[in-house]
């Protein structure tokens, strides 16, 4: 990478516009490993199948703060989940939470809504000390280093304990690459009392045609019997790359619900992080990568059962076409009290094309003898046999692989439990396969 | 309609088909008995389009087209239609969301716009009461689940559906119980017109009994090696393929 002073300078002004006491404790910690590791390259395991450093021959920078456009706002609207009225929705442009953009539609019974900086002002001051950079303790590496090294203008969500938010919270991330090659760095801290139930969908969108690169963290704590479903939807452009990790805690028998669906996108890296912190946990990993031209889609899951009796499920299913690069890897750990865990991982791949690839990779690290745990992996084609079947009744080649591409996709898309999202990724789905 | 000529078929590099001729008229229907392995469904394989297996000699005219150099789902689209004798299950794809897909390619196919959404459940209603099959398997996943007979239950419900000029049905009649029979028999029986052709593949004169064939043919080896009416199939019934495959098997030997 070229441009190190561009980031030092950068660093070195935040630290001072905002010195703000613990985030700038935070950021040194941090920008102390960014300097130290650099970004991630290949020769690191983790990062064995996707170059991100390779994206930064180019120089990106951090956009400047924008008047709000009509412009923007049109953007805005092509990635709005329509179908529910009263969802809450939360926008960050170019990585900053924005609430002129955003409109909260909860009353603060049921969700607390605050820029980073002003929870760190308020009565949620404890709790933010405590959670914030958690994750950092579980991925050292240079990226991730990077955006804790410029947390500003970040989310803070709380949601009440006992909260049963009946309205979802969608975040939508705008990255102007108009101008410049622009680095986006969104951080956000979400905080979910005991018994609250939440539901969350994020996805994102790069303007204009210079390379956008996207480099998100967020942390979730899920208190105890509470409930959260996640949801990513990833189909930016071909110019629009990412990294990001979602750490999520898991307080004593609370339920966790994800879905990441990536269609289109330059290169994307996405780390999802559970960690068991208390016993009677329940899991369930869902994600569906659709790719097809130069995509490349790199899933790292990673979940750290410390605590006994946890039941964790995951299903991860992709489709690579073209010259697209689909991977997963799902890594589980087993502590020696983690005890009675129950940890299932599933990955299933079709390959459509000689030149696209696809890599699956179980890691198991069981150290507790009390468990059950099984992975599997299978790469493939399409049916032939259910092809033959549908041209038999007159259904044209190209169409009914389509219909098979529906029905590998469909017992994901069904872990869509928002009924308005899920409307919205068939939509999106259907004109992703049948552009093709 | 169905003009097939001195047909060689391999799989695999083997021979299975060696020298097939058949003539099928509008309106007639066929039926061919051979034992186990002698190349009947290859047959019916071969005339759908199936791409493992390869045409090495002789000619198929279907309605004066060369059905050999039409694609699988083209020949489908001009009436041809071959009913499973093993009908694969297809999770994730709705049946009748197929089915409407299938209707409206051969729509398309012959210039006609698609069917709207009442036409359709019309025309599904009248089919469905035709071979008595329900909603509830339709609603579900392509053959997902189906038992046996529902399967070949919905072979025929889909040759109603499409209503093809030449329908091949391999062994549609196995795995049936007696009141199945009757009933998949008796949709069959509707289905016939002056110009619609049939070709049976049965192990069974019970079937002949409900479907009674102009023709019966033994398939053997590879072969067509008798052909007659359907008191043809009495005979094989009561004596069995011996009196036929003995006769063949010596002047082979000799
Ligand atoms: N895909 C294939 N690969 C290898 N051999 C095959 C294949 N398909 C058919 N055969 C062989 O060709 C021969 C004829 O098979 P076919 O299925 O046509 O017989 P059949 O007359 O329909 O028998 P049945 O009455 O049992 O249904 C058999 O020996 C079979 O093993
Ligand atoms: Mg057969």
């Amino acid at each position: 990478m070229t441009n190190v002073n561009y980031f030092k300078d950068q660093f070195s002004a935040l630290q001072t516009s905002d010195p703000n006491e613990l985030l700038t404790g935070i950021r040194k910690e941090n920008f102390d490993t960014f300097s130290r590791s650099g970004l991630p390259t290949l020769r690191q395991e983790e990062w064995k199948y996707t170059n991100i450093s390779s994206l930064f021959d180019k120089d990106y920078e951090f956009a400047a703060d924008q008047e709000i456009s009509p412009y923007l706002l049109s953007s805005l609207e092509e990635i709005r989940i329509n179908g529910h009225q009263n969802a809450n929705e939360l926008v960050f442009l170019n990585g900053r939470y924005s609430p002129s953009l955003s409109a909260v539609r909860s009353p603060e019974s049921q969700l607390v809504v605050l820029p980073l900086e002003e929870a760190i002002d308020s009565k949620y001051k404890a709790l933010v000390a405590m959670h914030l950079g958690q994750s950092s303790s579980y991925i050292k590496d240079g990226i991730h280093a990077l955006n804790t090294s410029f947390i500003h203008g970040g989310l803070f969500l709380y949601i009440p304990k006992g909260q049963q938010l009946l309205h979802p919270v969608y975040i939508y991330h705008l990255s102007d690459a108009g101008q410049q090659h622009t680095l986006s760095q969104p951080r956000s801290l979400i905080y979910v009392e005991a018994q609250a139930k939440f539901q969350l969908a994020e996805t994102y969108k790069t303007l204009g045609t210079c390379e956008s690169f996207t480099n998100e963290v967020m942390e979730i704590v899920v208190e105890a019997d509470a409930f959260v479903e996640y949801y990513k939807i990833q189909n930016d452009g071909p110019n629009a790359h990412q990294t990001n990790t979602t750490h999520i805690r898991q307080m004593e028998k609370s339920h966790v619900h994800t879905v990441v669906l990536s269609l289109n996108g330059g290169m994307v890296r996405n780390n999802l992080n559970l960690v068991m912190d208390a016993r009677g946990n329940e899991t369930h990993l869902y994600g569906l990568s659709l790719l097809r031209g130069k995509t490349h889609v790199d899933n790292h899951t990673m979940i750290d059962n410390k605590m006994p009796d946890c039941y964790s499920n995951q299903l991860y299913k992709s489709v690579a076409d073209d010259a697209s690069t689909s991977i997963f890897s799902g890594r589980i750990i087993v502590q020696p009290d983690a005890q009675k865990t129950n940890a299932y991982q599933s990955s299933k791949n079709i390959l459509l094309s000689e030149q696209a690839s696809i890599n699956a990779k179980p890691q198991l690290e069981i150290f507790a003898d009390d468990v059950k745990c099984s992975h599997g992996c299978t790469v493939g084609q399409l049916d032939e046999e259910a092809l033959y079947y549908l041209r038999a009744r007159g259904i044209p080649k190209e169409k009914a692989e389509v219909l098979l591409l529906h029905a590998f996709a469909a017992d994901i898309v069904d872990q869509i439990k928002l009924e308005p999202l899920q409307k919205y990724t068939e939509k999106l789905i259907y004109e992703h396969l049948t552009v093709s | 309609m169905l003009s097939i000529k001195n047909i060689h078929a391999n799989v695999e590099g083997k021979e299975i088909l060696k020298g097939i001729n058949l003539e099928i008229k509008p309106g007639e229907v066929h039926a061919i008995m051979g034992p186990n392995g002698s190349g009947k469904s290859t047959l019916a394989s071969v005339l759908a389009g199936r791409e493992e297996y390869e045409v090495t000699e002789g000619e198929v005219l279907f309605s004066g087209k060369d059905l050999l150099e039409l694609s699988i789902e083209d020949r489908a689209r001009e009436g041809l239609f071959l009913a499973f004798q093993y009908p694969v299950e297809i999770p994730g794809v709705s049946t009748t969301n197929f089915i409407k897909a299938a209707v409206n390619e051969k729509r398309k196919y012959q210039g006609l716009e698609p069917l709207d959404a009442v036409s359709f459940l019309k025309m599904m209603k009248e089919k469905m009461a035709m071979v008595e099959i329900g909603q509830s398997l339709l609603s579900r996943s392509i053959n997902e689940g189906f038992s046996g007979g529902e399967k070949k239950r919905n072979e025929i419900f889909q040759m109603a559906m499409l209503e093809p000029k030449l329908a091949i049905l391999d062994e549609t009649d196995s795995g049936l119980d007696i009141d199945a029979l009757r009933i998949v028999a008796n949709g069959i029986n509707k289905l016939r017109t002056p110009d619609r052709s049939i070709l049976l593949i049965t192990h069974y004169q019970r079937l002949l009994d409900y479907i009674q064939p102009d023709y019966v043919h033994v398939l053997y080896k590879g072969r067509i090696v008798k052909s007659g009416t359907k008191e043809l199939a009495l005979e094989l019934e009561e004596k069995g393929y011996d009196f036929i495959t003995e006769s063949i098997d010596q002047s082979a030997n000799v």
